[in-house]
């Protein structure tokens, strides 16, 4: 079986999503649309409640 | 006076050769420095071989430029003056490391977030500093030391607490990937919560269907060990290595060595003594209507629910968020088993969020249920056969009469929750619930590592959310679990010969990590301070307690740190 994980959006839930099972030590392919990843969270200045900077 | 003379330096400090890479940040620094004239004044700096500026150091050319350089002039130390060492020192350490230097031998100055970016208006100043900031980075940098990291071995096994729908699903996941759970629950059945329900929203599955899958999938798996009517009652270690007590049915303590700890523990109704007339039986809660739906023991033909009852209020100043739904849900229930009753629903604001909750509140107004709003300074008032409701928009008090009231109350933290959380060195919020790491960055994850969360422990949820945030917490464990081992950061604190085991550091550790120890000597017993690897973290509160220069900190140690404040003050 081949063990590798494809992951289609490259936004924070697949971002997070790639990372956790890159942690867990399996090969990811993270695949996004458009040529920067971060999604529409990276189109956000600051997100409440923290007011951290959303990049 | 500089503590540091030529003389006194070892040969690996004056030899050092150390590279200086200025970052623009785009315009995040180069915006308001002159990243050109700083490159230029790190050249001059003593053991500074070489100094270069970039557009960004962390992107692909910039790692690729500060490999060359090790390799190419023969850098032993490198400075990166730029952002937050939170930001890029990870990525920063290990591009040295792969340049075959080691990775402590590194040190960050941050111009951008501690400079450019607070002093904007002051351009001429922020110049200065940011030399000063580089100067003391420099002059640390030639007395690091290399370090190893420090690895650990870990216990495939996790622990979950409590065995509601969140738990559940958190330890059948983690169990079908092949880890051992102990699942632990306090009552004498699993289920938590799921077991006084009726039905579902929206799409009205028994809750009784789903707590029995549930189950019987929990039973059915052989590397997963279910324990009920027990309790954990410490917890000590560290991730990887949790030591657990739990105290099981018998009343026996039994110990668990688990690597991670999933926290499930729930939420309970809000009895509302003493709020709306409540008295259990003609006024009642949702869970309790609830019970009475799911047992068909529902004769009222009469019905007012009022809403945030005990919520939104100074006491509770959170929105429970699932009760909006539950009434409208239970409406629609009471309406289908008696379609000529009447049902009132009062309330302050709804809400259905959710991508099919919306429908069941056109549902439930074209079955002829009420909505009505009242008005929080005046709420509506609960007596013998009617409910009076001051009417806010007519200005005008409407009897509504009843035979049922029924009380949408919040979920609450249970009352052993600031126990729990004290035995596990978690935090908690202002209403008693656990309290995640990072709301956006990490939030399934506890700020003490290998500890997680999920479902109503920390915040009231629907039956999906629970069980998606089960599934989470299991993911974000077995991402500690499935490592061959830990690795931590070498800077940590450090017993030297000095230590005469005052103590003075023991009780003032906030991780637990010291203790004393006993030691012979020339015939004699002595005590001295011992630090536990794993739970140290380097905050450096044992060093800056000890008198004696006891105990230090790598990479802040005393040299180190005499060596920043003489560069600091040499501008003065």
């Amino acid at each position: 079986m081949n063990r590798d994980v494809l992951v289609i959006g490259g936004g924070i839930a697949g971002i997070q999503a790639s990372l956790d099972l890159a942690e867990m030590g399996i090969k990811v392919h993270l695949v996004e649309r458009l040529p920067s990843i971060g999604g529409r969270m990276a189109q956000l200045d600051k997100t409440f409640p923290t007011n951290d900077c959303a990049l | 006076m500089s503590e540091h003379t030529e003389k006194t330096m070892k040969p690996d400090v004056l030899e050092a050769r150390i590279g200086v890479f200025v970052c623009h940040c785009g315009s995040n620094i180069a915006g308001y420095l002159d990243c050109e004239a700083l490159t230029k004044y790190a050249a001059t700096l003593p053991r500074v071989v070489y100094a270069k500026n970039n557009l960004y150091t962390c992107s692909e050319a910039g790692i690729a430029e500060i490999k060359n350089a090790i390799e190419q002039r023969g850098l032993t130390r490198v400075v990166v003056a730029s952002c937050s060492p939170r930001t890029h020192m990870p990525l920063f350490k290990s591009a040295c490391a792969e340049a075959g230097l080691n990775p402590y031998l590194f040190e960050m100055a941050n111009i951008r977030d501690q400079c450019s970016w607070v002093h904007m208006q002051q351009r001429e100043g922020a110049q200065e500093k940011a030399m000063d900031l580089i100067r003391m980075a420099v002059a640390k940098a030639a007395f690091l030391e290399p370090q190893q990291d420090i690895e650990s071995s870990l216990v495939r096994k996790a622990l979950v607490i409590g065995g509601g729908v969140a738990g559940m699903s958190a330890a059948i996941a983690m169990a079908d990937v092949g880890i051992d759970v102990v699942l632990v629950e306090k009552e004498a059945e699993l289920g938590g919560l799921l077991r006084r329900i009726n039905r579902l929203a929206p799409k009205g599955e028994k809750a009784e269907d789903l707590v029995r899958d549930l189950v019987q999938l929990v039973l059915s798996k052989e590397n997963l060990k279910t324990m009920l009517e027990s309790e954990v009652t410490g917890v000590g270690g560290v991730i990887g290595n949790y030591e657990v007590s739990i105290r099981n049915g018998n009343g026996l303590e039994i110990q668990e060595m688990v690597g991670s700890i999933v926290v499930a523990t729930g939420a309970v109704p809000l009895q509302p003594h003493g709020l709306f007339g409540y008295n259990g039986q003609n006024v009642i809660t949702q869970i309790e209507l609830e019970e009475k739906l799911r047992s068909g023991e529902l004769n009222a033909r009469n019905v007012v629910m009022i809403q945030c009852v005990g919520a939104r209020s100074p006491e509770r100043t959170y929105c429970s968020r699932v009760c909006c739904l539950t009434a409208v849900k239970n409406a629609l229930y009471i309406k289908e088993m008696h379609p000529d009753a009447h049902v009132h629903i009062l309330y302050r604001d709804i809400q259905m969020y959710g991508a099919e909750n919306e429908k069941l509140l056109w549902d439930a107004r074209g079955r002829g249920v009420r909505f009505d709003v009242y008005d929080v300074g005046r709420p509506p008032v609960v007596k013998e056969g009617a409910v009076e409701l001051y009417r806010p928009l007519m200005g005008e008090v409407e009897e509504i009469p009843c035979d049922l009231v029924i009380l949408s109350t919040p979920l609450v933290a249970p009352e052993n929750t600031p126990a729990l959380a004290n035995l596990m060195r978690i935090s908690i919020d202002q209403n008693n619930f656990f309290l995640e790491a990072h709301a956006k960055l990490r939030p399934l994850d506890f700020a003490t590592d290998g500890i997680f969360l999920c479902g109503t422990a920390r915040y009231p949820a629907t039956v999906c959310e629970a069980q998606a945030q089960g599934l989470g917490a299991a993911s974000r464990a077995e991402t500690v679990l499935f490592k061959e081992k830990l690795v931590a950061s070498a800077l940590i604190s450090q017993v030297t010969d000095l230590c005469d085991g005052c103590g003075y550091c023991v009780d003032l550790c906030p991780y637990n990590a010291l203790s004393l120890e006993e030691y012979e000597r020339d015939g004699h017993i002595y005590k001295r301070n011992k630090v536990d690897k794993m739970l140290c973290k380097g905050c450096g509160v044992c060093a800056a307690t000890c008198p004696k220069g006891g105990v230090v900190v790598c990479g802040f140690t005393r040299n180190q740190l005499q060596a920043q404040v003489d560069a600091a003050l040499e501008a003065m």
